[in-house]
């Protein structure tokens, strides 16, 4: 048996409370759009017109659709109602290790809306979209002055994306110089979920590398797993602990040295924007996650957006669409030509969040952007400093990059684990910080503040979790186990729901239920 | 910098308690020879007024879909979306959360994504519906790897009347990988994709409406693919289209996927957009992509989580069903928001108005003697011009009317669809639209 | 009647020539409420260590390696509706799938009962 695990679930605690959970007067139950809508209500007014069958091919609808429908104060009122029960930037720091949850200013969002970008067809003539390429061009030279990088690939949709963009161009090359034998990718321990996932989905065969007792990757042990079947490595910079690889840009000439190419996982960028430029340190690829990095709005999980620089080597094989500048006017190149390793997606990619970025960037300036990352980093420090002395961190003595990393041994004998803390926090306001993850520490709590975050702010959560710390440690447990008891929910039966999976609602369910 | 709350004294108290002299410190385990040793080409920040001024002239560059008559289609559509949409997903707790991991404290975005499963799966006629995916073309993409997945054969035949992009996505995923057949471009609604299905064949994936406006005859194809232990896999590329048309999951369809940007989306130049993905309840183990299920908290109170999690990238790691991670969730939330403000009365409406402009610009073009390809369709169909379409295109453009989309910019170096135009017509096009259009048309063709 | 385990916490307990096979309760513990089994397919064949069947908890899935070389003659399709029994009844109720075993020598590599406790002391 081998496991594949990230985290704990949830399931509640043995002993329940009897009283309802949350202050109802301003977060009242909300029920399930179908069981407050119906099929004679509705938010629009439409003419209803009558259609003859006569072009549609004997295929029109005969089943009842079985939608409902809310007239609009009340689905104002619902949406509103069910938007109260979501934690947010806005409403409070959302320390998620690894998903930089910044600041998302709200010109970005103006700009996005504007009819000449949000009311524009992908594929009207090239001619009527010069604006448009416009953009796409001013973010490539950002993205590519900050990488030092010789291209850039728009489309990938997220960064899950733009690590198959990237390792597809990376085949693409191996093959187009007859080394399409390579069939064996480098993995570090620490990387995200993702990176073994995207090398697997092209055939490739992972291969995971110990990191040192520093938490970083020696170039020793990449000397020692490369060979003339590696086709490449994947690294994350910073890493995943928060740290930077120093030996990088060792990792990345023995890296060349075998023949094989240097994927970053450009997660982590904020930590370095304007600051340090991947290109310099050998990297040929690395995907830009510009809703971390560039404060697109996360949105409840998306969408993303995922450009990937590319090195002169990796250049051509860049997938279409891209742009291409003759004069004054912008071309935007569609088909495959030669080395192009075709096409990821319908479209030109994530245009609204072109937009959103490109406007962060002009308001930061480069001078901006390279403050950003030091506060950053400063303000992760900053929380190690003041947390140092109750916390326990497994890779101590260096200045970490934009995130701290602990893991739980300062919980041991406390009866309390990672998972109870992260819920604790949720009673004191906070979101909790990225949990289980790296899986390289044991109860990994990984700490990502951002520059978004002010003094004060960061003072109240240190206090917050030196005073849980201290709890734990003098076993006031329920504290803990019984967590979240302030939340609109107590915990979840994580259980329940995947062994009797229940994925959307039916009338059936509700009258059974009534029935009871 | 407005963005940054630290002051000068804030960054040297803060150094002060960590023991650093300077925030340069802190990158000492960054390599000398790369730390600050460039000066990017790129201006220092600015006021918010003039970056705006900057972003408003770009905008400017562009001829919106709103500033003149309108037709083009072809996989994203041009639909009025209610004030109140774009006013909800804005608020701060839809826009600035992250993917609901913690569920106590995100419960808005949990059931949010329930009722969005359940609108999608209502809607296409299926059992099951996940949380999204990032566009209709992916989500194909992803559909012909479960289905391989799931029948544990190989070969997929892609329609001659799949949108060319998205056939084209689905050929890069599937790169290197042998068993794809993509057939050849049908836009007169012909098929022979029937008599490629054996009993090697994982899936076929046909489009209805297809990239050319016909609607195909699903349960036929269906029968075809069932019979030899195929699945189909259907994709729509204008979701409105079910609010006239019957579902897909009701005529025999195995997995549907769907372009949503037709539903609360504006076009914003191809993305972001959403996409749908549905199945049989017995495939949903092999699913891509998040899902978010019903159950309880320790008061026995409703609640949802994220759940079959084990399917995913971060708990399987190489052995995921699919590396994705972010979806569109605000693309998703809009998507359900505009659906909850229709209902099947607004939509069956909206679908029948869409239908009627079609009808209207068909009998327009077919009166100015035009041909007319299709005998069916939703909101979009085919003509034949007796010249290349690019260049009449260019200059109705010229003229303020986008006329819609020449074939050959997506199948180039193909004669037989160079005189062949996709047009879309929605509730927004009007009469007075049509006859600029046509008229302008004649003048470009005489 | 034996009962043998392998390092990666699987057990076959051998009749003759027909072993049946589960996890341990160790490993049960370690992987927390069981969700669902995925079972091989009657007639598959595998070789010693192959990837046989998925045992997958909240936040965990976790292959089960084949024990020994064999045919799959049978599978516990009450884990289906009750994936739990792995949990309450790992030993005898939670068994996975039966196995025909190939080459009993194999059988003598994997560690008794007094090793195993020992492994996983």
């Amino acid at each position: 048996m081998s496991m594949n695990s990230q985290g704990r679930p949830t399931a509640p605690a043995a002993e329940s409370r009897t009283v309802s959970s949350g202050p109802a007067a301003l977060l009242p139950a909300e029920p399930l759009l179908f069981e407050i809508g119906d099929r004679d209500h509705s938010g629009v007014d439409l003419p209803d017109v009558e259609v003859d069958d006569s072009r549609l091919g004997g295929l029109r609808r005969k089943a009842p659709l079985d939608l409902p429908g809310l007239t609009e104060p009340e689905a104002l009122r619902h949406y509103v109602r069910l938007s109260r029960r979501n934690y947010s930037i806005d409403s409070g720091m959302y320390p998620l290790g690894s998903c930089t949850m910044k600041h998302n200013p709200r010109l970005n969002e103006k700009m996005a809306r504007l009819p000449g970008f949000a009311d524009v067809h992908p594929l009207q003539p090239v001619s009527t979209v010069q604006g448009a390429l416009g953009i796409m061009e001013q973010l490539s030279h950002w993205l590519m002055e900050l990488t030092n990088t010789a291209a850039v690939a728009l489309s990938p949709k997220a960064g899950a994306h733009g690590e198959l963009c990237g390792m597809m161009a990376i085949k693409a090359a191996h093959e187009a110089k007859g080394q399409g034998h390579r069939k064996i990718v480098l993995v570090p321990e620490s990387a995200h979920g993702t990176n073994p996932a995207t090398a697997a989905f092209l055939g490739y065969s992972v291969k995971s590398i110990d990191a040192n007792e520093n938490g970083t990757v020696d170039v020793e042990a990449v000397v020692a797993a490369l060979s003339d079947d590696v086709a490449a490595i994947m690294l994350t910079n910073p890493n995943t602990c928060g740290l930077f690889e120093s030996q990088i840009i060792e990792i990345a000439k023995a890296v060349h040295d075998a023949g094989a190419y240097f994927y970053c996982d450009g997660a982590n960028f904020n930590a370095i924007m304007g600051v340090v430029r991947p290109g310099d340190l050998g990297i040929d690829a690395m995907h830009i996650n510009l809703h971390k990095t560039f404060s697109t709005p996360h949105g409840g999980g998306g969408p993303g957006s995922g450009p990937v620089v590319l090195s002169e080597a990796l250049a051509p094989y860049a997938p279409v669409p891209f742009i291409r500048k003759n004069g004054e006017n912008i071309g935007l190149v569609e088909h495959a030509e030669d080395g192009s390793f075709g096409r990821l997606t319908a479209f030109h990619g994530q245009m609204g969040m072109y937009v959103r970025a490109l406007t962060y960037m002009l308001s930061h300036g480069a001078d901006g952007l390279a403050q950003a990352a030091r506060d950053a980093v400063l303000n992760a420090n900053y929380i190690k400093a003041r947390l140092d002395d109750l916390f326990s961190a497994p890779f101590d003595g260096q200045p970490v990059m934009h995130e701290v990393l602990f893991d739980d041994s300062f919980l041991k004998g406390t009866d309390v684990s990672t998972l109870d803390f992260a819920k604790a926090m949720i009673d004191e306001g906070f979101h909790p910080m990225t949990m289980y993850f790296p899986l390289v520490v044991h109860g990994a709590m990984l700490i990502e503040p951002t520059e978004s975050e002010s003094l004060q702010t960061l003072d109240v959560f240190i206090e917050t979790m030196r005073d849980l710390a201290h709890d734990a440690k003098a076993g006031n447990v329920g504290r803990f186990t019984q967590a979240p008891m302030r939340a609109p929910l107590r915990r979840l039966d994580e259980t329940r729901a995947a062994r009797q999976p229940k994925l959307k609602w039916s009338q059936e369910d509700q009258r059974a239920k009534a029935a009871e | 910098m407005r963005y940054l709350p630290h002051s000068a004294a804030d960054r040297e108290h803060m150094l002060a308690t960590i023991g650093a002299a300077s925030i340069d410190e802190l990158f000492s385990t960054v390599p000398k020879s790369v730390l600050g040793t460039f000066s990017p080409d790129l201006p220092d920040h600015q006021p918010e007024f003039a970056v705006e001024a900057h972003m408003r002239a770009l905008a400017g560059k562009n001829h919106a879909a709103g500033d003149g008559p309108f037709f083009v289609g072809a996989g994203a559509y041009r639909h009025h979306v209610p004030a109140t949409v774009d006013h909800l997903i804005q608020r701060s707790e839809w826009l600035t959360a992250y993917t609901p991991y913690q569920p106590e404290i995100s419960q808005g975005t949990l059931q949010m994504l329930f009722e969005f499963q359940t609108q999608v799966a209502n809607l296409t006629g299926m059992d099951v519906a996940n949380a999204s995916m990032y566009d209709g073309s992916t989500a194909t993409a992803e559909a012909v790897l479960m289905a391989r997945r799931i029948t544990k054969r190989n070969k997929v035949f892609l329609s001659g009347g799949l949108h060319p992009q998205y056939r084209d996505t689905v050929v890069t995923y599937l790169s290197g990988e042998e068993g794809l057949e993509c057939l050849s471009p049908s836009p007169e609604g012909q098929g022979d994709i029937v008599d490629h299905i054996d009993d090697q064949t994982a899936a076929i994936v046909i489009q209805t409406p297809d990239f050319y406006g016909h609607l195909r005859n699903v349960s036929a194809l269906a029968e075809a693919a069932h019979a030899k232990g195929a699945l189909l896999i259907v994709v729509v590329t204008e979701i409105v289209s079910l609010g006239l048309l019957e579902a897909p999951g009701a005529l025999g369809a195995d997995i549907v996927v769907a372009e949503g940007q037709s539903i609360g989306n504006p076009l914003t130049f191809g993305g972001p957009y959403v996409g749908l993905l549905a199945c049989r309840d017995k495939f949903v183990r092999q699913m891509p992509g998040r899902l978010c299920g019903e159950t309880v908290d320790a008061d026995g109170q409703r609640g949802f989580v994220l759940t079959l999690s084990t399917r995913e990238q971060h708990i399987r790691r190489e052995k995921a069903t699919s590396n994705i991670c972010t979806n569109s969730g605000l693309c998703a939330l809009a998507f359900t928001i505009h659906l909850s403000l229709l209902g099947e009365k607004g939509l069956t409406r909206l679908a029948k108005l869409n239908h009627a402009r079609a009808v209207a610009l068909a009998d327009a073009l077919e009166g100015a003697g035009l041909e007319v390809l299709n005998n069916s369709f939703f909101n979009e169909m085919t003509v034949r011009l007796p010249s290349p379409a690019t260049p009449i295109v260019e200059a109705l453009a010229q003229k303020g009317i986008l006329a819609g989309l020449p074939v050959s910019r997506l199948e180039p170096g193909k004669p037989e669809v160079e005189n062949l135009l996709v047009l879309a017509a929605t509730e927004l096009t009007t009469d007075a639209d049509i006859a600029a259009f046509v008229d302008s048309l004649k003048g470009e063709l005489a | 009647m034996t009962t043998r385990y392998t390092t990666d916490h699987e057990y076959i307990r051998a009749e003759g020539k027909i072993g049946t096979v589960g996890i341990s309760s160790y490993a049960q513990e370690q992987l927390g409420d069981i969700v669902f089994v995925e079972l091989p397919a009657v007639g598959a064949t595998f070789k010693k260590g192959d990837e046989a069947a998925v045992v997958e908890s909240v936040k965990a899935a976790s292959e089960i390696y084949a024990p020994v070389s064999g045919t799959v003659t049978e599978v516990n399709d009450a884990l289906s509706d009750e994936p739990g029994l792995i949990n309450t009844d790992p030993a005898a109720g939670g068994w996975i799938f039966k196995i025909e075993i190939a080459d009993e020598a194999e059988l003598e590599g994997l560690m008794d009962d007094a090793a195993y406790a020992d492994h996983t002391a």
